[in-house]
């Protein structure tokens, strides 16, 4: 019967929860005695006290990086201004001295407030010079000019 | 006269700082069985003096943060019943706290006094009619705010909470005939013994299906999730729309003490009230078993919290003809039926 069955169900999504509720509960109150177990009471990560490790192909803060004698890497080829969807990218080219160069950014701006993080820049670069693997995540600013983050820097 | 006068003071007081010191507790109950039913930990940050305790000042900062809230009255609104209605939700609910019976009367100094703020003769009948009568805040609440939404809102909770007060009324019927007297100290009493001398004679054994009916009834009438239509605060938009601070902070509350009302109620009609089963054989000082009454009441109302957290966590919610199908198409005739098959008993008894 349907009224049998909707019961069936009620009764074993109660369950499930329930089952829940006592199995972590045993597990936090292990904890609380200092019994350390496999399993823990919850998937929680605390935050700023415990930080979850970052996948090596996490998208986090741009940098650009250097050739081996300092200079940027980039040579302001603009493919990444061109590409990036949020048009957060800010690039001014300015001559280079080593005319196999040609060219070097003088300014390498990354606008964060308007970034969204969807890594095309990394891709599009033709030299290799800007990547997402800082691991820095933590790029909240209290006023707008703080995310206007110049790359040169890095 | 006077001792008297002071007697019940006592009683009101004591029992409203317990009823609101339960609800509030419940509030951090609520927030944590959720969390770890949901396999999270909840709020666990307020603190005071870097003392954490599991996030139990939580309330405490809630409470603070709703009493330093703007209290904005829209200017359409009208301004003394908007003021009303959580008043009003907030005053039905908790005055249905007096007649519940904490533990049996105890002897001091040559008095009785029994361990309830007023023990009713007809104190079924007031519970019901203090319980309908927080609908007034509901209504009062979505008249007064002017607001479209809010108005249907109210409009909604009204017609919910009438069609489950009729199944509720319904399956405490069973219930009196079983326990003749609506008197709940008298009722709690009657659950004293055993039947068939091991079970205790708690009304649930007498009375499952009227239980099951009162509990589902209940349920709805604490406009809780499964049966939250009148304010649906995920994405229905409800009566309590143009209320924030404190205004809205008693309509919650006044939600949380519903349940702790609820429980208190189930267990003092079906789970034995301050009962404590099997006591008889122990010879335990007078004291002792005011104390064991006392918690073991307590300890009931609590896991009928527990029950009541965990069923709003588990589902979702009615659609609006689904909850008032469930109301007058399954509870309402099974309300009857109880009261048939129990008259049936009774009657072949
Ligand atoms: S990650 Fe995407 S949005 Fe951000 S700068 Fe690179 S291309 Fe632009
Ligand atoms: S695509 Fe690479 S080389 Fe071209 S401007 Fe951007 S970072 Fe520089």
């Amino acid at each position: 019967m349907k009224i049998g069955r909707v019961l069936k169900e009620l009764l074993r999504g109660a369950g499930i929860t329930a089952r829940h509720f006592f199995v972590n509960m045993v597990f936090h109150t292990l904890k609380l005695f200092g019994v350390r177990t496999k399993r823990r009471g919850a998937v929680t990560i605390q935050y700023p006290e415990e930080r979850k490790e970052l996948s090596p192909r996490h998208r986090s803060l741009h940098r650009v990086l250097s050739r081996e004698d300092g200079k940027p890497r980039c040579v302001a080829c603009m493919l990444c201004v061109t590409v990036c969807p949020s048009e957060c990218l800010s690039v001014e080219a300015a001559e280079d001295d080593d005319p196999e160069v040609q060219k070097y950014p003088a300014r390498f701006v990354v606008d964060l407030s308007r970034c969204c993080f969807c890594g095309f820049c990394v891709e599009a670069c033709p030299v290799d010079a800007i990547r997402m693997d800082t691991g820095e995540i933590r790029l909240a600013s209290y006023a707008r000019s703080g995310l206007d983050l110049p790359l040169e820097k890095r | 006269m006077l001792v008297d006068v002071l007697i019940v003071l006592v009683k009101v007081v004591l029992t409203l700082t317990w009823t609101l010191l339960l609800a509030l507790f419940l509030t951090w109950v609520e927030r944590k069985q959720s969390a770890v039913m949901q396999d999270r930990i909840g709020a666990n940050r307020a603190s005071v003096f870097g003392l954490r305790l599991f996030g139990l000042f939580q309330p405490f900062a809630d409470a603070i943060k709703m009493l330093f809230k703007e209290d904005f009255v829209p200017s359409f609104s009208q301004r003394f019943l908007h003021w009303l209605a959580p008043a009003i939700s907030f005053f039905f609910v908790a005055v249905t706290m007096v007649a519940v019976p904490f533990g049996d009367a105890v002897r001091l100094f040559g008095r009785r006094i029994p361990l309830q703020v007023a023990d009713l003769n007809a104190a079924l009948l007031f519970v019901l009619a203090m319980l309908s009568l927080g609908i007034y805040g509901i209504l009062i609440g979505g008249w007064a705010s002017r607001n479209r939404f809010a108005l249907i809102g109210s409009l909604r909770g009204a017609a919910q909470i009438i069609s489950y007060e009729v199944a509720l009324g319904l399956s405490l019927v069973g219930l009196i005939m079983v326990f003749p007297s609506l008197r709940l100290s008298k009722i709690v009493e009657f659950q004293g013994g055993t039947l068939f001398g091991f079970l205790p004679k708690w009304g649930i054994f007498l009375q499952p299906l009227g239980f099951a009916v009162f509990f589902l009834a209940g349920l709805a009438e604490t406009k809780r999730v499964p049966f939250d239509l009148p304010e649906g605060e995920s994405e229905i938009i409800g009566f309590y729309t143009e209320y924030g601070g404190l205004k809205f902070g008693l309509f919650m509350f006044a939600d949380f003490l519903e349940v702790i009302v609820l429980s208190s109620l189930a267990v003092t009609l079906f789970f034995g009230g301050w009962q404590v089963p099997w006591l008889g054989g122990l010879k335990l000082a007078p004291w002792a078993v005011t104390v064991l009454q006392v918690l073991a009441f307590n300890l009931k109302v609590f896991f009928f919290c527990w029950l009541q957290v965990l069923v709003r966590w588990t589902y979702p919610r009615f659609r609006y003809d689904q909850l008032m199908d469930f109301g007058w198409k399954v509870l309402v005739p099974l309300g009857v039926v109880n009261i048939l098959v129990t008259g049936l008993v009774l009657a072949l008894r």
